[in-house]
């Protein structure tokens, strides 16, 4: 598989505790991330053509948690922000998600989630990743969130409430981010649970055109500034229900602000 | 101290048996097999743990510290067999123990307690319950006898218990888990899945052990040395070629065809890793691990050139 040199780099200058075959604690692999993020760069760059704004607000080094929406199809977005992380951030920094569960009983998805930093979504594993100060990504809509018909695209649906608990166990500052575009590379206007089951994975989503393979649609994420909530992670579910709400809040106005400056941008220039 | 090692027979064994006596310890040994040219000064004795004679060995020497290393985790032994010995074994141990006053055990198990699956967490720590039995029965006489030795902290409060789960080890024995499992020029992997590996030197696991008994590091441990690396780097890296087979072919040959025979659960230990947090053992002993897993690799592929 090609390589970009670039992205070797990049990879080259991710700060963390690689050892000498280039494999840190987690499993991570500097040539599965090379590879990846080399299709990913492309993808980024030329397929969807990406546009990221705000992204100093993510910190450069040292535990944050990226939160966002997901907005449609599959997790396309979410490959998207690892992308953004990698190729626009200086230093550049590896972002880990929470993969969902069936990702690590399939073969080759088990090998490249783990080779790249995408460890199965467990409490555990988001707890330990940010005590050693790394950048978690999180979508707390979970496969819900993914589920989202063409027609749902901008909306939210209900978030989780275990990100928020985590953020103040860990003194986390929670990186919001709102994602549009997902929705239109992949136009969902039905979700198969049935043929999901036979396939082993939780839907499968159909678009008018058959299968879910994503059209050549434009892309934004928008980050916002920081949110520092204080608290110990015990505290009563009506506290942690509003500051989810906060979360929730910021996201929806950064989707509409990402919608906003996508639209203005496809005016201006056409070719988005 | 004097210190009786059950199982001193074993490569492992043997290595801290002769640790512990260069540090000046009086070494006692028991074992159903022989060692035949222990070094002068290391008294062994022929006999099985669940038989009289093992019990005289506490009454009339009376050691302060006993190491349990006489657990069996081939899984060629015969399941009835192996529960006997690991299970009855470690009953008897404690029992002798408590009865001849012991002040120290130190039960040497092993990592694979937390089972290999696709959704446990990839840092084991000693406070989680075993994942793993349900798709490996074959393995729960060995977790029974570390449960069996964890419970001895409440069991007997005056005796110090030190439960210690071991990584693979590797190193010039050429025996153990990992050592078997490498043993041909082209090992077999499940295609698709790559788990992340945890190895410590056998120096280093000698070492651990014998810091374990002279500390007196009461508790559960996890034990390990060097960061983990995936299991195709230690194979291409000790010098053999990876055969990447289906999981349902591999299945298949199982038995056959030169393939060791495994029950199918031990396949889960090729497709999911099994890595623990060793943070609490090295914060109780100050144990550090001095062969990386650069080295460890390279010294074992030399020491299994052909």
């Amino acid at each position: 598989m090609a390589r970009d040199e670039a992205v070797k780099d990049l990879v080259n200058r991710l700060e963390l505790p690689f050892n000498a075959f280039g494999i840190d604690p987690y499993g991570v692999s500097k040539k599965h991330l090379t590879t990846s993020f080399s299709i990913l760069g492309w993808l980024y760059r030329k397929y969807f053509r990406v546009r990221a704004v705000g992204i100093e607000h993510v910190p450069k080094r040292g535990r944050a948690m990226l939160v966002g929406n997901h907005s449609g199809g599959y997790a396309l977005d979410g490959a998207l922000v690892l992308a953004s992380m990698m190729l626009e951030m200086e230093p550049p920094r590896l972002a880990q998600g929470m993969a969902e569960r069936f990702i690590n009983q399939l073969p080759i998805g088990s090998l490249w989630s783990s080779r790249t930093g995408q460890l199965t979504g467990l409490p555990e594993h988001a707890e330990r990743l940010l005590e050693d100060d790394r950048l978690l990504m999180v979508f707390p809509e979970g496969a819900k969130g993914t589920a989202k018909l063409y027609k749902e695209r901008y909306s939210l649906v209900d978030f989780g409430t275990g990100f928020i608990r985590l953020a103040l166990k860990t003194k986390t500052p929670i990186v919001p981010l709102g994602f549009v575009g997902g929705g239109d590379a992949v136009p969902t206007v039905h979700n198969s649970y049935a043929l999901g089951k036979l396939l082993g994975v939780p839907y499968v989503p159909v678009t008018p055109y058959g299968l879910a393979l994503p059209l050549p649609a434009s892309c934004e994420v928008h980050y916002g500034e920081p949110m520092r909530f204080e608290g110990s992670g015990n505290e009563d579910d009506t506290i942690i229900k509003g500051y989810v709400e906060q979360v929730k809040t910021r996201i929806g106005q950064l989707v509409e602000a990402a919608r906003d400056s996508r639209r203005s941008h496809r005016n201006d220039g056409g070719a988005r | 101290m004097k210190v009786l090692i059950a199982g001193v027979s074993s490569a492992l064994a043997r290595q801290v048996a002769m640790l512990m006596k260069s540090r000046g310890h009086e070494v006692l040994g028991m074992d159903r097999r022989p060692w035949r040219d222990a070094p002068e000064g290391i008294e062994v004795f022929e006999t099985d743990l669940r038989k009289r004679a093992a019990e005289d060995i506490f009454r009339t020497r009376r050691p302060e510290c006993v190491i349990h290393m006489a657990t069996v985790n081939a899984l060629t032994a015969g399941g009835d067999e192996r529960a006997r010995i690991n299970v009855g074994g470690t009953r008897a141990l404690f029992e002798h123990s408590v009865a001849h006053g012991v002040k120290h055990v130190v039960f040497v198990g092993r990592h694979t307690y937390y089972g290999a699956s696709a959704d446990s967490p990839l840092y084991h720590t000693e406070d989680e319950p075993p994942h793993g039995i349900g798709s490996f029965p074959e393995l729960a006489d060995l977790v029974a006898a570390d449960l069996f030795a964890a419970n001895a902290l409440w069991r007997e409060p005056k005796l110090c218990t030190s439960v210690l789960r071991l990584v693979y080890t590797l190193g010039p024995s050429q025996q153990g888990t990992l050592a078997s499992f490498l043993k041909g020029k082209r090992v077999p992997l499940v295609m698709g899945y790559d788990p992340l590996f945890q190895f410590i030197f056998e120096s280093d696991a000698a070492r651990a052990i014998t810091l374990a008994a002279e500390q007196r590091a009461k508790g559960i441990f996890n034990v390990c040395g060097p960061n983990p690396v995936p299991l195709s780097m230690i194979v291409q890296q000790t010098g053999r070629t990876t055969m990447m087979v289906p999981e349902p072919l591999l299945r298949a040959l199982l038995g056959r065809f030169g393939f060791p025979k495994l029950p199918p659960g031990a396949l889960e230990h090729i497709k999911f890793p099994i890595v623990v947090d060793g943070r609490a053992f090295k914060k109780a002993t100050g144990f550090t691990h001095e062969v990386d897993e650069v080295e460890a690799l390279q010294r074992y592929r030399l020491l299994t050139a052909r």
